[in-house]
């Protein structure tokens, strides 16, 4: 990135998120809503390493009961059985049945665990003012921010198989506490991942620019 | 930054947004939410928690971890979390993770065992674990001794600990058909089974538990008879053929009936764990009770064949004890066989009553009295025929007019009681008799004799034949003297009819003997 671009903020100008209206702030204030769409505008997003970092601290708890409790609870004739993800996993482990226990180990547990760690990468490497690596960080952040909304597809599932799978006596399915939790952890990456401003890892990198020059 | 004072376009001013702002985001509140929802799991999980058992089984056919549940009346109070050999390989040791508040189930007498499908004649039990899978059950103890070990049990328990009732002991010399599970009837109703059995450290008999549920268990006495209500009991006696049965199910399995004898209805209800006798049926069950019975030993000369331990000593009828024991025993010197039957006599049935008992007196020697009385006067044992179509003996104790005076040896134990032949051996002994006097008949000499008379007697036939020719010859019609005695039967004739005429004018006239036959008026 070279140092000669030239940013709507140094210029004191700030563009609308949703309508991308180039505007700027009304005099002697900061912030100020867009004059044509009137979203909330703001150079960064408003204290994005604050809220990311709540989402994440919240998801990071929150996943330790997704992991522990059970899932689901399924009720057959012959008794009833709740499953963690991970006791979903063992029981889905078979020759045969493998892949398919890799799609729940890796969409489950790797992912937002994933998640999680890459944004609590992106937040320090944003608050310590690092410059390395920014185009791997924001691919980083782009993927994350990609599979957020598919995050959910277990959470579906879950609820599907609940809402369907209901013929009793012979057998029943409903969601355990773990699954809330579960859809925690999601929910709150996303949010993470919806507060963090990506602009902020290239601030680090214009604020060198401007302590060289 | 040379380019940042360069003119740009215009650019709309944003509009005013009115807003304080907090250092310190409300956002916050998130995480510490999750992290008060977390802790909350937790402690709800920690506080939970119930107590861990060890479980010792001898098999963990079925039982696996994290799976098979602990039930109690069916509802889950606990389940497998591990199954480990023991060291020496012959257990295996089961760790539960039971439910929280079930410290109270954890006593000493609380028992586990496995479920299984089980099919025994009296029941089928666990069918639903054909589905579910074998479950672990629990029964729990009234100890109030806390315990975390617990050996499992190798069958499950009869009678688990919520169904009210007392266990009672009978004894039997012989299991029969008897199981644990067995039902116990109570006029037809099944009111109890068979907890378990063993047999007595003497080997001489087996004790069976019953258990008998409330409120029937008040209806056993001390003076209550237990028997063997297993199959059919078919008994014949005069009254014909009578076929006793329980139910179906005790034909099929067996079964242990009891009954008090009606009299004994105010009597209180037994002990729990009172010991009684299981007798074989119930004509058994409720014979009298012998009071105080003697033993003697009867010496038969005979085949005893058909007497059999039980069978009835009687007295005109009436049984007054039992043949207890049936021996035999050979003479070496003279060879002679016999076999001595002991009987169990209750001499209070022939009316020798306590009551009866003069101060000073002792009752002992009251019945000897009355025994060497019946002996003095003849009374003898006899074997006699209960039954014809099975030849069943049984011993009869009458009195045998003119039989020879014995005395009884009282000094002997058992003392001995003098027999007299049964009816068959008297039929073979007067048979004999008359064979034995016939064979003294001297059948040769008479027959010699036979033989000269008969000669003689040919003689003197002979002779006989000359004599008949003559007197025919002299006999025959136109012999001289056949015409010679024709007329003088003629005059006899007319001489006989002469003195009629006389005789009959002499009954008219009889005065005529002194006046002389009057002149016929003219």
């Amino acid at each position: 990135m070279s140092a000669t671009v030239s940013t709507a903020m140094q210029h004191g100008l700030q563009s609308c998120e949703r309508c991308a209206l180039l505007s700027r702030p009304a005099a002697g204030e900061h912030d100020g809503r867009c004059p044509r769409c009137g979203e909330e505008l703001t150079f960064r997003k408003h204290e994005s390493l604050q809220r990311t970092w709540a989402f994440v601290i919240g998801a990071a708890i929150c996943y330790i009961p997704a992991n522990i409790l059970p899932v689901l609870t399924t009720t057959t004739a012959a008794g009833s059985d709740s499953d963690t993800i991970l006791q979903g996993v063992i029981l889905l482990w078979s020759p045969t049945g493998w892949p398919l226990s890799l799609i729940v180990l890796v969409a489950s547990i790797m992912i937002p665990s994933a998640k999680i760690i890459a944004l609590v990468y992106l937040l320090v490497t944003v608050q310590r003012g690092s410059t390395a690596n920014n185009g791997q960080r924001v691919r980083m952040y782009r993927v994350v921010e990609f599979i957020g909304r598919w995050s959910m597809v277990d959470v579906f599932v879950d609820a599907f198989t609940a809402a369907l799978v209901q013929l009793q006596p012979l057998m029943s399915v409903a969601p355990a506490p773990g699954l809330f939790f579960f859809a925690a952890v999601v929910v709150l990456t996303m949010l993470a991942v919806e507060s963090f401003d990506p602009r902020l890892i290239w601030d680090s990198l214009d604020a060198k620019e401007v302590r060289h020059v | 930054m040379s380019d940042s004072d360069a003119p740009l376009p215009h650019v709309p001013e944003s509009r005013a947004l009115s807003k304080k702002r907090t250092r310190l985001s409300l956002v916050w509140f998130i995480p510490i939410v999750a992290a008060i929802a977390g802790a909350w799991v937790a402690v709800v999980r920690i506080l939970g928690e119930g107590p861990k058992v060890e479980i010792v089984f001898k098999s963990a056919e079925g039982l696996e971890a994290g799976k098979t549940k602990i039930q109690y009346n069916g509802v889950d109070v606990g389940v497998v979390t591990t199954v480990r050999l023991s060291d020496d390989h012959s257990q295996v040791i089961t760790t539960a993770q039971m439910a929280p508040k079930t410290e109270g189930f954890l006593v000493d007498d609380t028992r586990f065992w496995v479920v299984r499908p089980r099919i025994s004649g009296a029941n089928v039990t666990g069918l639903n674990t054909l589905i579910s899978g074998a479950y672990v059950a629990i029964d729990i103890g009234q100890s109030t001794k806390s315990m975390r070990t617990f050996v499992a049990l190798e069958t499950p328990p009869v009678v688990t600990g919520e169904v009210r009732g007392r266990f009672f002991i009978a004894k039997t010399p012989d299991l029969g058909s008897l199981d644990s599970g067995t039902p116990v009837f109570f006029r037809r109703l099944q009111v109890g089974q068979v907890a378990s059995y063993q047999l007595d450290k003497d080997g001489q008999a087996l004790s069976l538990k019953l258990f008998i549920n409330a409120p029937y268990d008040q209806y056993i006495t001390p003076n209550t008879r237990f028997w063997h209500a297993s199959g059919f009991d078919v008994s014949l006696s005069a009254a014909g053929l009578t076929v006793q049965t329980q139910s179906a199910l005790s034909i099929l399995i067996g079964g242990v009936a009891f009954e008090t004898p009606p009299t004994d209805g105010l009597a209180p209800p037994a002990e729990e764990n009172t010991v009684f006798t299981l007798f074989n049926n119930r004509a058994d069950a409720f014979k009298l009770p012998a009071h105080d019975p003697q033993t003697f030993v009867l010496t038969f000369k005979e085949s005893v064949r058909g007497l059999a331990p039980g069978a009835p000593v009687e007295f005109h009828g009436i049984a007054i004890g039992e043949v207890a024991e049936i021996n035999a025993q050979i003479d070496a010197k003279t060879f002679e066989f016999s076999a001595p039957v002991t009987i169990h006599l209750d001499a209070q049935r022939l009316g020798v009553a306590v009551r009866d008992l003069a101060p000073g007196e002792d009752i002992g020697s009251i019945r000897k009295k009355l025994i060497d009385t019946l002996v003095s006067n003849g009374a003898r044992a006899q074997l006699r025929t209960g039954n014809l179509l099975t030849g069943s003996l049984f011993v009869a104790f009458e009195v045998f007019p003119g039989t020879p005076a014995v005395t009884v040896d009282w000094s002997r134990t058992p003392p001995e009681l003098p027999t007299v032949p049964g009816e068959l051996a008297a039929i073979q002994a007067s048979v004999v008799n008359i064979i034995k006097k016939l064979d003294q008949v001297p059948i040769k000499s008479i027959g010699e004799d036979l033989e000269k008379t008969i000669a003689d007697l040919d003689r003197a036939l002979v002779s006989g034949r000359g004599t008949l020719d003559n007197a025919n010859k002299l006999i025959e019609p136109n012999s001289v003297l056949g015409a010679e005695l024709g007329n003088t039967l003629q005059e006899v004739s007319r001489a006989a009819r002469s003195v009629r005429v006389l005789a009959d004018y002499l009954e008219r006239h009889p005065e005529s003997l002194i006046r002389g036959k009057a002149e016929e008026k003219k």
